[in-house]
């Protein structure tokens, strides 16, 4: 079993969100990184897999140098070895075609990463992974099992889910709660030290899209408070105040 | 060369966010001197498929072929491919979705297309082509350029205003549109579908009322239920409540769950944890009622009432029945 985990270096959940450079770039000052936490579902239940049926897990980032702490993170949590795309991606269909150039050169088993990135929030990746590769996608993925080369899916769907039986290769976006998230050891954190995170160039591809200018949203005005014992007359306002009812 | 708009149907209906997509697509089309075709895949009426027209679309393509009945968004992104391939389409425009996501991004590499999603206003075309959409899960905007030839566009929910008192009576003309088969888009086999399909879905709710910690228990869930059916809302919940099992997990609001973009949203309960609002800063409104006065969701909020949830839902409710 080879397998293939994509992470994303994102702000963490909580981080304040501001630009600089004339709104331009995302100003980093005091923002925490993190893995994507969809990302973690992904890595945590790739290494619960490679643990029960053998094999090697390989974790791969599409981005700078910025993010090895990160990478190295994933290492400790239990992957093998990493690849890191050296670029800093701005375009879903870019990224994709990395992943895609690096999955060719090493034909994996399963393909596993968040639904989404939590910067750029787009839940594409994965199935523009898929077509480039012609495997079938899925996301988001809540349950994964696997019996030799089948895979039982449990996915959200819109209002619900769906359980599916399908034959590997497959690219997954993953949600929870597909595994508990893995906090590495003491052991994992010394061995990840010396695990090969291996550093490779772009494929080249015409620029599809790019992000120009970033802005924040408007400042809420002030909470109107109305009294608990006139609840009632909120209704009455959100209809002719609001107008949403 | 016409906008091409992949529109979802729910039991033969086209849904309300497509509607939206086909407003959409529409607009872009009279912003570049085209005309607006609709694709929808599945079993539905041409009387229901028409209406596309009352929100400016000129064509319907229809498959609806046996196979493509069961949802597949594999085999939907092959036949959105041929149709965009047919109609020599240059803007692809869907409503955010699950499946409206996995059909644009598999459409999208097919057609070499720069796409993007999460698209919260119409696009300026002037020269460049530049969309707004929104990242950092709500907390600002990009003003993204696509610079391919062919473009895809998934939209937010509200993306753009509907006049419903001014949509047109004409109707659109009704094509079958006959798709050739790839085999190697159904080889899962679907084993089980939970679809609580009387719920109203969240992601195209108008109103919907959610609820927190603060609600006590998988038992004291009646009121807040009330108030839904009440306002015809959805009803949601915040992820400690999916956690507890309180409410199943595909209601769960925020970050890690569903984002919401109703014109209404009323919060019972919810402290308003910076992961919640990630999923709810798209509402047009914020109704928040909290005991604790210093709950952070006041902050987010339009109106806010504090005090007992349990006393003030039914005094809701019923100020919400005596308007209908």
């Amino acid at each position: 079993m080879k397998i293939l985990v994509c992470i994303t270096n994102v702000p963490d959940t909580t981080a304040k969100i501001s630009f600089t450079d004339n709104d331009t770039k995302l100003n980093k000052n005091g923002v925490q990184y993190i893995i994507g936490p969809y990302d973690d579902y992904a890595l945590a239940r790739g290494v619960e897999i490679k643990e029960q049926t053998g094999g090697t897990l390989t974790v791969l980032h599409v981005g700078e140098a910025d993010a090895d702490p990160q990478i190295r993170k994933a290492l400790a949590i239990g992957a093998d070895d990493a690849i890191r795309v050296n670029a800093d991606p701005q375009d879903s269909y870019f990224t994709a075609a990395q992943i895609a150039h690096i999955a060719r050169q090493n034909s994996y088993d399963l393909i596993l990463m968040g639904r989404e990135s939590i910067d750029f929030n787009s839940g594409v990746v994965h199935g523009l992974v898929g077509e480039m590769l012609g495997v079938p996608s899925y996301s988001p993925v809540m349950k994964l099992e696997l019996n030799g080369t089948t895979a039982t899916i449990a996915r959200e769907i819109d209002g619900g889910k769906e359980t599916l039986t399908v034959t590997l290769p497959l690219v997954l976006g993953c949600q929870e709660p597909i595994a508990e998230w893995k906090i590495p050891n003491m052991r994992g954190i010394m061995t990840a030290r010396t695990k090969p995170l291996q550093v490779v160039e772009p494929v080249g591809l015409d620029e599809m899209t790019a992000p120009e200018k970033f802005t924040l949203p408007a400042p809420k005005g002030a909470c109107k408070m109305i009294p608990a014992e006139d609840a009632a007359s909120l209704i009455r306002l959100l209809q002719t105040e609001a107008k949403v009812l | 060369m016409s906008v091409l708009i992949f529109v979802e149907l729910d039991n033969g209906n086209i849904k309300k966010t497509s509607l939206e997509a086909i407003a959409y697509g529409a607009s872009v089309a009279s912003q570049t001197g085209s005309t607006a075709t609709v694709l929808a895949i599945g079993q539905a009426d041409n009387s229901e498929l028409e209406k596309a027209g009352h929100y400016g679309a000129s064509k319907v393509l229809h498959a609806s072929d046996e196979h493509l009945a069961h949802e597949n968004a594999l085999a939907y992104s092959d036949v959105l491919f041929q149709a965009a391939t047919k109609e020599g389409s240059k803007i692809i425009i869907l409503s955010k979705s699950g499946l409206g996501d996995a059909v644009a991004a598999r459409a999208a590499a097919r057609l070499k297309a720069g796409v993007v999603s999460g698209v919260t206003e119409l696009p300026q075309i002037d020269g460049a082509f530049k969309v707004t959409r929104s990242i950092y899960t709500g907390k600002a905007f990009a003003t993204t350029e696509i610079k391919s030839d062919v473009k895809v566009l998934v939209i937010r929910k509200n993306a753009i205003e509907v006049d419903e008192a001014a949509i047109s009576g004409s109707a659109a003309i009704v094509e079958t549109f006959a798709s050739s088969r790839r085999d190697s888009d159904y080889q899962a086999q679907v084993t089980n579908v939970e679809k609580a399909s009387s719920e109203l879905s969240l992601t195209e709710a108008d109103i919907i009322v959610s609820g927190g910690r603060g609600m006590k228990g998988a038992d004291h869930w009646q009121p807040l239920l009330d108030l839904a059916s009440a306002l015809g809302a959805a009803t949601g919940c915040s992820k400690p409540v999916s956690d507890l099992d309180w409410r199943p997990h595909h209601e769960h609001i925020g970050q890690t769950g569903i984002k919401v973009a109703p014109n209404l949203y009323i919060a019972c309960g919810i402290s308003g944890a910076i992961q919640h609002l990630a999923g709810v800063n798209g509402s047009k409104c914020i109704v928040v009622i909290n005991k604790d006065p210093e709950a952070p969701f006041f902050k987010a909020a339009d109106y806010g009432i504090v005090g007992d949830v349990f006393e003030i839902l039914p005094k809701l409710t019923e100020a919400a029945k005596a308007l209908r």
